[in-house]
């Protein structure tokens, strides 16, 4: 088994082909996306590939150590252009096939119109922290 | 075997020993063992004395961890000869337990862990997974915290705000994972109130017993929120709610008014309300203007605006809500809910959308959400 991070942007991402603010959906909409995300992680942590989730707030802000005796140097909240990370998936598959079915299926939640949203996800390999015993 | 009176006999255990002259950290430490020793010998030897057995054993293995160089000793424990109940013991050595644990050199964090685990009797896997970090953290969190008390002197006078701020902070972590921390926050300070006569100790269950009254009609089957007006009354637990009133009533005639009597006063007057519309919100404002008076928190002059929008109208609540700085925390939120009671949805959903981004839990940002995209798509129609 291998774990991968499910990427989910706010902004900074590719546009997503679906693309529409989610306070522009109906509030059905709004509903089926919300429960299609939640039944799919219900749905892997039942096949045992779930590992965690979590959500961010789209408030973030850079900060910079400035010096001896001086407070941090803070830039933001972030300009519009800025990447912004929406929050994440950990998964543990098998293999990275699976991890890019997962993520495509991911990616396919109801968006406006009830049409897929066709978002754009990265998928990110954790790095191990020790090696394989098995050979 | 029944965890809860476990767990209720934990702080007096602690106290006994601390009493006798063990260290704080030490004596804790000594009844986390004796419980993990209850747990595998009470089903086959239930205790005649349940406390008097955890003494004993709790004062064992203090005893050895106090031999640090004697030898580890694997025994079988199996207290055959149990003392009898200790004369005199000791109501008041409790109390001192919780101001210990919540003692104002400790940060909120370590004061929320430590009283979990000392007057709780949680364990600390428990504790982790409530608060959602690894079970190594909490166990370093509530170490760290038992050596910056173990310093305190155990006869001073303690510190009731401290102790009912952390008993609020448990309670407002309410419920992810296995244990549920309001219900344990009830359990605390309904022990608590059991040995001090403190009104502002009697508010905090009051109110507690009734914002736990509604639980079960605030989320919906999918976990999503449902706000008070919409909320079916009748999940409401009445048996709680005329606790609460029962408790906060007995308070407030003593005429001793403090931050928690208040809140709960205004938690009761929604709770008495048959329908939504038949709440006194004009009694309400009342109220929040005393809350203003003792706390003069900007927080609560942000839900007293709604409620001045329910009792004078919109206008007057959107006035009231002027005078506040946009920066607080739900801001847009109240003003979106006076926007739209106004009649200018346009203005509302822009205040909803804003809300939603601002929002610090997934239920809250979901129901912001839908708020938005429900005005949005009347207004597209």
């Amino acid at each position: 088994m291998a774990k991968y991070l499910l990427l989910k942007h706010y902004r900074g991402a590719p546009a997503a082909v679906n693309d529409v603010p989610m306070d522009q959906w109906t509030p059905e909409e709004v509903t089926a996306h919300l429960k299609y995300m939640d039944d799919f992680a219900k749905r892997l942590e039942r096949d045992g590939e779930y590992v965690g989730g979590v959500a961010l707030s789209p408030e973030g802000t850079f900060v910079r150590y400035d010096g001896e005796g001086r407070p941090p140097v803070t830039d933001g909240p972030f300009a519009e252009t800025k990447d912004l990370v929406a929050g994440w998936m950990v998964i543990d598959v098998d293999s990275y096939e699976r991890a890019v079915q997962l993520a495509g299926e991911l990616s396919a939640a109801p968006g406006a119109g009830g049409r897929p949203i066709h978002e754009w996800l990265e998928l990110r390999p954790f790095l191990a922290n020790h090696a394989d015993t098995t050979e | 075997m029944n965890d809860s009176l476990l767990r209720e006999l934990v702080p007096a255990v602690i106290a006994v020993l601390v009493r006798r002259g063990a260290d704080f950290a030490t004596a804790e430490d000594a009844v986390q063992e004796a419980l993990i020793e209850a747990v595998r010998a009470w089903p086959r030897h239930p205790p005649r004395e349940p406390k008097a057995w955890l003494v004993t054993v709790a004062w064992r293995k203090f005893l050895d961890a106090a031999r640090a160089d004697a030898a580890r000793r694997r025994r079988e424990e199996r207290v055959d000869d149990e003392p009898a109940p200790e004369p005199g013991a000791a109501g008041d050595d409790t109390l001192q337990l919780y101001f210990l644990c919540a003692h104002p050199s400790l940060s909120p964090a370590s004061a929320v862990a430590l009283t979990l685990r000392a007057v709780g009797g949680l364990t600390t896997r428990q504790i982790a997974q409530a608060y959602l970090v690894p079970e190594a953290t909490m166990a370093q969190r509530i170490s760290r915290a038992k050596r910056t008390v173990s310093r305190v002197r155990f006869d001073q006078p303690g510190d009731l705000g401290t102790v009912l701020r952390v008993l609020y902070l448990v309670f407002n972590e309410g419920y992810s994972g296995d244990v549920d921390l309001a219900a344990e926050a009830i359990r605390l300070t309904r022990q608590l109130a059991a040995r001090t006569t403190h009104e502002e100790v009697a508010g905090l269950l009051a109110l507690m017993l009734l914002h736990h009254a509604r639980r079960p009609a605030r989320t919906g089957a999918d976990g999503q929120l449902i706000p008070l007006a919409e909320q079916d009354r009748g999940r409401w637990d009445t048996r709680l709610i005329a606790e609460g009133i029962d408790v906060l009533q007995a308070a407030l005639a003593r005429d001793r008014l403090g931050e928690y009597q208040a809140q709960a006063a205004i938690a009761a007057l929604h709770a008495d309300a048959p329908t939504a519309a038949d709440t006194d919100w004009v009694q309400i404002v009342e109220w929040y203007d005393e809350l203003v008076a003792l706390t003069g928190s900007p927080i609560v002059r942000l839900n007293r605006a709604v409620a001045v929008g329910e009792a004078d109208g919109p206008q007057a609540g959107l006035a009231a809500l002027a005078e506040l700085d946009e920066a607080l925390p739900r801001y847009s939120a109240a003003a979106a809910y006076l926007h739209e009671r106004a009649g200018e949805p346009a203005a509302a959903a822009r205040c909803y959308a804003e809300a939603a981004r601002a929002a610090s839990t997934v239920p809250e940002r979901d129901h912001l959400t839908r708020q938005a995209a429900r005005l949005n798509t009347q207004l597209r129609s």
